[in-house]
């Protein structure tokens, strides 16, 4: 597969993981080191630090996805995640590709009703060194940053 | 009947809120429909927003230059803080004097002024009217009238005052002296967070299905803590269980309430959480307790500390973390929970970055804070088609006067708020008013 369809297959077995609950998956998509942050639009746009979620490494993804299990009450629901084909530059000499992805995450309650519930870009460094490739990084960059109710399990 | 027999009505109707009452004077009892009524609702954008309080608007980090302006919503008015050219801060209505259009379209900016994109009415940075096109006409034709004086169409200005940083507002002609309304316990626990210049780490915004007063009550109620997010029992936030204080202000509106870290045993917790759901469950660690790794900012061992001031600041300390959170009514049945990150200028980077780790536990995504919005959508939910004088009950820490507690299993702060909402709204019953 060209780099371009690798990225693509990384980022379509996270979103079907997410979207069929398999949230124990999602962390193995990151490099042990990787970050996954989840930042409002407005903050990125303006240099502010502050994100919704900021996991440093894969431990803290396990503990995210520990804790909804476990601790945390949320909304019951569904997530569907559609993706634009990623955008992708040349690789670099490390083996990583930078990427950008457009999604909307429609999400479904209990009565079945569906409505748009996240929406921007993703930004991306995927490595693509050994046989499975994965992020190194991956920086939700949120339009839809005024947060509808909550947001429990990750985009 | 004679045709003469029937009443002619020239007046106004009554009011129908006119006779509305409080069912009891010691506030234990909230009738629902507060939370779903739309008469209510337009007499609290009048009443409390525009009323003798003081709202919060913003920090004045987030408008640290001559000409910074930054927008902001008070009840359900839009309100732009602005420093003008000379440094003070001032804020005015988001409304054009002319044709009422929106003035400042964007969230944040700096500018020497303002022009309206309708009819560039312009203004300066204080909300002043100091210039509108063809005043005289153009070629002798139309124009405004001689008596025509720009000093009288400026944009409506709020009345300013200034605390440790933090900025309040009130629409009010004469309010009350700020600190006098705040009182004595905010006034002490603000000071023990504001004592040096900040900085802005970023915003969070939340929209949450539920009346605005839903996630006030919330706030001022310490004992769903422990309950409600388990995140926090489990590890030690926060528990029921540890040593904590329930302050009030004098009219019953703002509160306090903290708690002090590693002051309870195992045991006791064991104990108190007997006969709930599992909410407190040992085995439970973390693969990165980093998250949890707490430097005190100060020496006192409060590890959480809710402020809230009426009707629309909460300011809190968890850990490390710090924000103000401004409530913006949407209506009856919404609102938007606005949230402002911030440390201290010259927090060292290792600082900053404990802060911002800090920040998985609150805000819509956080561990110890996602909670809130469901729990205040279900109640929203649920009562919306409930009789007009079904109540809830407000009995947790008894039913006395309304004081300071030692502890945090009481709802009094949340009587104190009802009671202060009731008399802003002329609700009060007439043996307590």
């Amino acid at each position: 597969m060209s780099p371009r369809e690798r990225v693509q297959e990384l980022q379509l077995r996270y979103a079907h993981a997410i979207d069929d609950d398999a949230l124990e998956q999602w962390p193995g998509f990151f490099t042990a080191e990787g970050r996954y942050r989840v930042i409002p639009r407005e903050n990125h746009a303006r240099g502010l630090p502050a994100c919704l979620i900021d996991c440093r490494g894969v431990a803290m993804m396990q503990d995210r996805v520990a804790s909804l299990r476990t601790a945390n009450i949320y909304n019951i629901h569904f997530d569907r995640h559609l993706l634009s084909p990623p955008l992708v530059e040349a690789p670099e000499a490390d083996g990583t590709v930078r990427a950008r992805t457009q999604f909307l995450v429609m999400q479904s309650d209990q009565s079945g009703v569906s409505k748009p519930f996240a929406t921007g870009v993703y930004l991306d460094v995927v490595e693509l060194g050994g046989d499975t490739a994965r992020f190194r990084e991956r920086t939700v960059v949120l339009d839809s940053y005024g947060v509808l109710e909550l947001l429990a399990t990750p985009i | 009947m004679k045709l003469a027999d029937i009443p002619v009505h020239a007046a106004a109707p009554a009011d129908p809120l006119d006779g509305f009452r409080w069912p009891t004077d010691d506030f234990t009892r909230t009738p629902y429909r507060v939370f779903t009524d739309e008469a209510i609702y337009q007499r609290e954008m009048e009443r409390i927003f525009r009323g003798p309080v003081w709202n919060y608007l913003a920090l004045e980090a987030e408008v640290p230059e001559p000409g910074s302006y930054k927008t902001v919503q008070i009840g359900n008015v839009p309100v732009v803080v602005s420093r003008n050219m000379q440094g003070e801060v001032t804020a005015f209505v988001n409304r054009c004097a002319h044709r009422g259009a929106t003035v400042v379209r964007q969230e944040f900016g700096r500018a020497e002024g303002h022009a309206c994109i309708y009819h560039q009415w312009n203004y300066d940075s204080s909300g002043d009217l100091c210039g509108v096109p063809y005043r005289r006409g153009l070629n002798g034709c139309g124009g405004y009238p001689k008596d025509f004086k720009p000093a009288e169409h400026g944009l409506q200005k709020l009345r300013v005052a200034l605390y440790k940083g933090l900025v309040f507002g009130s629409f009010a002609d004469e309010p009350p002296e700020l600190l006098a309304y705040l009182g004595t316990n905010i006034v002490t626990h603000l000071d023990r967070i504001f004592v040096k210049p900040l900085k802005v780490l970023g915003y969070h915004r939340q929209r949450i299905s539920a009346n605005w007063k839903l996630y006030f009550e919330n706030i001022k109620d310490p004992y769903h803590a422990g309950l409600l997010h388990t995140f926090m029992a489990t590890f030690g936030v926060y528990r029921s269980t540890q040593k904590g204080h329930t302050l009030l202000s004098p009219g019953g509106g703002h509160a306090v309430v903290y708690s002090v870290t590693n002051t309870d045993s195992v045991e006791s917790v064991v104990e108190a959480y007997q006969g709930t759901d599992n909410k407190y469950q040992t085995d439970f660690a973390l693969q990165e307790p980093g998250l949890l790794q707490w430097s005190p900012d100060f020496h006192d061992g409060i590890g959480n500390l809710i402020v809230s001031v009426f009707p629309n600041m909460v300011v809190h300390q968890i850990l490390n973390t710090f924000a103000t959170r401004q409530v913006r009514p949407l209506g009856t049945g919404a609102m938007e929970l606005y949230w402002t990150y911030f440390g201290f200028e010259d927090d060292a980077a290792e600082r900053t970055a404990a802060r911002l780790q800090q920040l998985n536990l609150v805000g819509p995504a956080g561990y110890i804070s996602m909670e809130d919005g469901e729990a205040i959508r279900l109640v929203q939910q649920s009562i919306t088609g409930e009789s007009r004088d079904a109540t809830s009950f407000i009995e947790m820490g008894g039913r006395g006067p309304i004081v300071d507690a030692d502890h945090v299993v009481t709802e009094v702060c949340t009587r104190g708020l009802w009671q202060q909402y009731a008399r802003t709204m002329g609700f009060a019953p007439e043996a307590a008013a």
